[in-house]
């Protein structure tokens, strides 16, 4: 059993020959995105970076273990950083948060609970137990959605990109089994 | 009579996916040490909190507050202004375990709704008799000890509402006066709001089993595919004699959601759902669980099995001191 709450008990892993194919891929294209995430989720979600309070000053591993790389992320409020790094370059880090790219993804949509996830082995955690902690309940607060977010790149085009980019997440979710994008939910307005 | 469901939130975002899922009410704390889950990332800060009631009401919702940890000496003031602020937002009930903070939200806010925390640990109709009295308390929650039986003679003898836990993590049974994680730690959870601060524990890989530490003591250790263990002391596996295992408690925990009738019939008003330090989804999916439960009983229908194992921190489940088989 897993902490999966969805209709799906098994929580998906990246198929072998396209997490390969990545392998050979640079990471440059990637970098470029996940950089202009960083800043954009700074800009669109404050609340996020207050939550962390003291913790916002470590570094975090996040390793998707289906995946040929690993992401650093340093969330400082001011300047934050996102970046892909082969795995054997991960370099020091006070916390590494490990498992399947789904089970990430899915933390951070909601659809999984991390503490179910941890205590069935599906999630590793490592190093600093409270910057870990002080991170899950930020992102869980923020209710994001991937999608929503890549669309928001793309500035005062992001309503043409939504649509798009929701149908490119669909197609790679129906061919990797990992879902890109959540369900709604909101504010209080 | 319908009973209440009460659930728990440790984000606004958790408070509105329990309300979503059908919570009556909602139970949450400020984000400092007058709650007892006071984990890095958790928790409301005052202007949070004022949205969290508006949204609560305008869906038919309470926010109860819990303010549930004990004040130092020299540092009531902390506590004092949470009732205060509590007060001030139209909170539904604050949720309190402190003799004296009982008395001065009694004394400055007679208007204000009083709980009395599983803190208290008030187990008898004699100590719950004096809170009603002497502070006028509306409800208790009762702690985890108590028998159905039990349960329903207390509620013979006494004219205040009983709240009790029906999901969720279990403590070891002696709630607000446990100094185990105080020992190891040098925080207490009765009084810094964090049982097993996670900035104390560990968990490492060592020759192939998964070593679990709180304050530096190695407190559990499993091999690879079994259940993570609880990174607390009470659940955590020592040597006593020719005994080694979990000496204080197993890591279960409670699903009393088969006892449901029972709970009722023993005049109960409402169910709690432990976890405010659990995600979102938890939260969801525990809520529309119970939800549909209490809606069956009401509706005179079985109560499924509930299917909530997963979710569960040990992935065990227990009906507790509910029934005591051990007896």
């Amino acid at each position: 059993m897993t902490g999966c709450v969805s209709d799906h008990p098994l929580i998906p892993r990246f198929p072998r020959t396209g997490a390969a194919a990545l392998g050979f891929a640079p990471l440059l294209p990637l970098n470029l995105a996940t950089g202009r995430l960083a800043t954009s989720l700074a800009r669109r979600h404050p609340g996020l970076f207050e939550r962390l309070g003291d913790q916002a000053a470590k570094n975090f591993v996040i390793d998707p273990t289906d995946m040929p790389f690993v992401f650093r992320l340093a969330p400082r409020p001011e300047a934050p950083q996102l970046r892909a790094v082969r795995r054997e370059s991960a370099g020091a880090w006070d916390a590494r948060v490990a498992g399947p790219l789904a089970a990430l993804i899915g933390l951070v949509h909601g659809a999984y609970d991390g503490d179910a996830l941890f205590f069935s082995r599906d999630l590793v955690i490592e190093g600093d137990t409270a910057a870990v902690l002080a991170l899950r309940n930020a992102i869980d607060n923020e209710e994001l959605d991937l999608v929503e977010e890549a669309s928001a790149l793309f500035g005062p085009l992001a309503l043409l990109a939504a649509r798009p980019a929701s149908r490119l997440a669909a197609l790679v979710g129906g061919l990797t089994g990992v879902a890109l994008t959540r369900r709604s939910g909101g504010s209080f307005a | 009579m319908t009973l209440e469901l009460v659930c728990p939130a440790g984000t606004p975002a958790a408070l509105r996916a329990a309300i979503e899922a059908g919570a009556h009410a909602v139970y949450c704390g400020f984000n400092d040490e007058t709650n007892a889950r006071n984990f890095p990332g958790l928790n409301f800060s005052r202007a949070e909190m004022a949205d969290a009631i508006g949204y609560a009401h305008r869906h038919d919702a309470k926010v109860l507050i819990a303010i549930n940890t004990f004040p130092r000496a020299g540092g009531l003031e902390l506590w004092t202004r949470a009732v205060d602020d509590a007060a001030s937002m139209q909170t539904d009930a604050v949720i309190l375990a402190d003799l004296g903070l009982l008395d001065y939200a009694a004394r400055t806010h007679p208007a204000l709704r009083l709980h009395v925390s599983v803190q208290a640990a008030a187990a008898n109709a004699d100590a719950i008799g004096f809170y009603a009295r002497s502070f006028g308390v509306r409800r208790v929650v009762l702690p985890r000890v108590l028998t159905v039986q039990e349960i329903a003679a207390i509620n013979r003898d006494i004219d205040v509402e009983t709240e009790v836990f029906i999901f969720g993590g279990l403590c070891v049974m002696a709630e607000g006066r446990c100094s185990l994680s105080s020992y190891a730690c040098g925080n207490s959870p009765n009084m810094n709001g964090a049982c097993s601060p996670a900035s104390q524990v560990e968990y490492r890989e060592e020759g192939g089993d998964l070593v679990s530490r709180l304050g530096g003591f190695a407190i559990d250790r499993v091999k690879a595919g079994a259940a993570a263990p609880y990174p607390t002391l009470c659940k955590g596996s020592f040597e006593a004699g020719a005994y080694r295992g979990h000496v204080f408690e197993d890591p279960v925990s409670l699903d009393a959601a088969a006892l449901i009738p029972q709970l009722a019939a023993a005049g109960v008003t409402a169910l709690k759902i432990e976890g405010r330090q659990r995600s979102r989804a938890y939260t969801q999916a525990v809520v529309r669980n119970f939800r549909r439960a209490l809606d069956a009983h009401a509706a005179g229908r079985p109560i499924a099995a509930g299917e909530l194992r997963a979710l569960t921190e040990g992935q065990q489940t227990t009906s507790g001191a509910y029934s005591k088989t051990w007896r």
